[in-house]
């Protein structure tokens, strides 16, 4: 349970962490006792990060995110997102959330969808077309916001649903497992858009998967987490270039962070 | 089945087996010499239909319009109103629901005397049965499609900071309609039995209950039979009207894709 994190050094030191996590704990009760899904979770995500939360299931990774996100509460440790509290981050509209399942609302259009956000916040008539219109592009999806969810395949209706979460431009993308359901060479293509998205627009994300090569693929930093109790057990800077064609996944220094990954997981499970 | 059956032919069988009953309904009678009081041919029925247009006209905006319907609108958004009280204050659901269910198991035989006693004669006392019939299917209904949606969508809510009202207006109503009109087919089919069974405990000289009370004892059975026969009809447009609607506005879910 060391911390490997070599990034304090090389951090301006006038930044902030934008998701700044320190000695976060939470308990659930339920039924069968007391279920300790986070223990002692420390972690500093700054602006422009990409990190990936991985682990087996039951490792919090997804309860972590949720933490963030002010779905969840911890019952220990202090947990900051922008200097405010998760429920203040939320209330703040710090934030996009992406789900495991794109969700989107069957009565509505494409556009209507993405649009829904746009419409609790009260924006404009005017700024709403704007907006949904550029989200769309973002994500490759013109020409499609007067079709219906369930006349999309699973690809297109995750990219309407992470343009949903782009739509109100909050400067941190979270997304739990977006692509898990999804086949791999639809995968491949969405981890490329995501990537693309991620430096036009400079958001800060945190990504849960339990894929290794995608952790590795997309990441600046990678969190290997492991379960019983839920806890960071590596993290791992990644040395890889920003821009990343899809055959870096190819190279040496890719396969040797991979094995680090992998390494993270297999030493959480037999700990 | 390897096609789908083309639009005449969704007409044609159910029509052309109606007919076949009717015919052989009036053979038997023909041929095994029925007394008319005990059972009429359709040609006798046809004809009472016929002879007595305004009659039954009367007798149909009495029950259908005027007891049925405002019975059906009260009891509807009573039912609905109720739900959307029931599932903003949890601790409503524990108080309430017993009593609602209560209201359920009244039988309606015991309770339209009453409610002739309370509100007089005319319709307000068959509408005041019905709206106590529908209120219960319609809020179990709407309180079931209110609680439809799951935690993956109320948690995009909330990453929103959605409010209740929003959160209601935007997600759960929506989500909620199919089971509404679940609600609502059921409730129309109860309106009618309603407010025609009502009608037995008193009512004035009109009304399609009244009439099949009172021709009935007139061993009149013609006429009873051109009530029934209007009433299964009204009841079947009622049904195909809501069902209608319900394709229009829940056009997105599964079961009205196609």
């Amino acid at each position: 349970m060391t911390d490997l994190t070599t990034s304090e050094a090389e951090r301006p030191a006038m930044q902030k962490p934008v998701i700044d996590v320190s000695g976060v704990d939470l308990t659930f009760q339920t039924n069968d006792g007391p279920i300790h899904a986070l223990k002692d979770v420390n972690l500093e995500i700054n602006k422009g990060d990409f990190v990936s939360f991985i682990g087996p299931s039951g490792c919090g990774k997804t309860t972590l995110l949720r933490c963030i996100a002010g779905l969840e509460t911890p019952t220990g440790g202090t947990l900051t997102v922008n200097g405010l509290s998760p429920n203040e981050a939320r209330k703040a509209r710090s934030y996009g959330y992406v789900f495991q399942a794109a969700g989107l609302y069957p009565w509505r259009t494409i556009g209507g969808n993405v649009k829904l956000p746009l419409e609790i916040m009260g924006f404009s008539k005017e700024e709403q077309i704007r907006r949904v219109r550029k989200v769309l592009e973002l994500v490759d999806l013109e020409g499609f916001e007067k079709k219906y969810p369930w006349q999309l395949s699973g690809g297109m209706q995750q990219r309407a649903s992470i343009a949903r979460a782009l739509a109100f431009d909050a400067d941190i993308l979270l997304m739990d497992e977006p692509f898990g359901a999804l086949d791999e060479i639809v995968r491949d293509h969405l981890n490329e858009q995501v990537l693309k998205l991620w430096a036009r627009t400079e958001k800060t994300i945190a990504f849960v998967t339990h894929s290794i090569p995608e952790a590795v693929y997309l990441s600046t930093k990678i969190v290997v987490m492991s379960p019983r109790p839920g806890r960071i057990t590596d993290i791992i800077e990644s040395p890889l270039p920003k821009e990343r064609p899809l055959d870096i996944r190819d190279s040496a220094e890719f396969i040797e962070i991979a094995h680090r990954v992998r390494d993270g997981l297999r030493a959480g499970h037999e700990g | 089945m390897n096609r789908s059956d083309t639009q005449f032919e969704r007409i044609a069988y159910p029509v052309g087996f109606g007919l076949l009953v009717l015919l052989l309904w009036e053979i038997s009678v023909r041929v095994f010499g029925i007394s008319p009081a005990l059972l009429p041919a359709p040609s006798a029925i046809g004809a009472a239909i016929a002879g007595s247009v305004p009659i039954l006209w009367g007798d149909w905006v009495q029950t259908v319009i005027k007891g049925a319907m405002n019975g059906l609108w009260m009891g509807g958004i009573a039912g609905v109103a109720l739900a959307l009280v029931i599932d903003r204050f949890a601790f409503l659901k524990q108080g309430l629901m017993p009593v609602a269910n209560f209201f359920a198991a009244l039988p309606i035989v015991g309770l339209a005397p009453i409610m002739v006693m309370w509100f007089g004669f005319d319709w307000h006392s068959k509408a005041a049965v019905v709206a106590i019939m529908v209120f219960f299917p319609m809020l179990v209904n709407t309180l079931g499609g209110l609680a439809a949606t799951d935690s993956m969508q109320r948690d995009l809510m909330r990453t929103y900071s959605a409010g209740h009202i929003a959160t209601l207006l935007k997600l759960r109503i929506p989500a909620a309609l199919p089971f509404v009109f679940n609600g609502l087919k059921i409730a129309t089919s109860l309106a009618l039995i309603g407010a025609i069974v009502a009608e037995y405990f008193g009512s004035p000289i009109r009304g399609m209950g009244f009439r099949i009370t009172t021709e009935m004892g007139r061993l009149a059975t013609d006429m009873v039979w051109a009530e029934i026969f209007i009433s299964a009809l009204t009841g079947t447009a009622l049904y195909g009207l809501v069902a209608l609607i319900e394709k229009r506005v829940t056009f997105w879910h599964p079961s009205q894709r196609g």
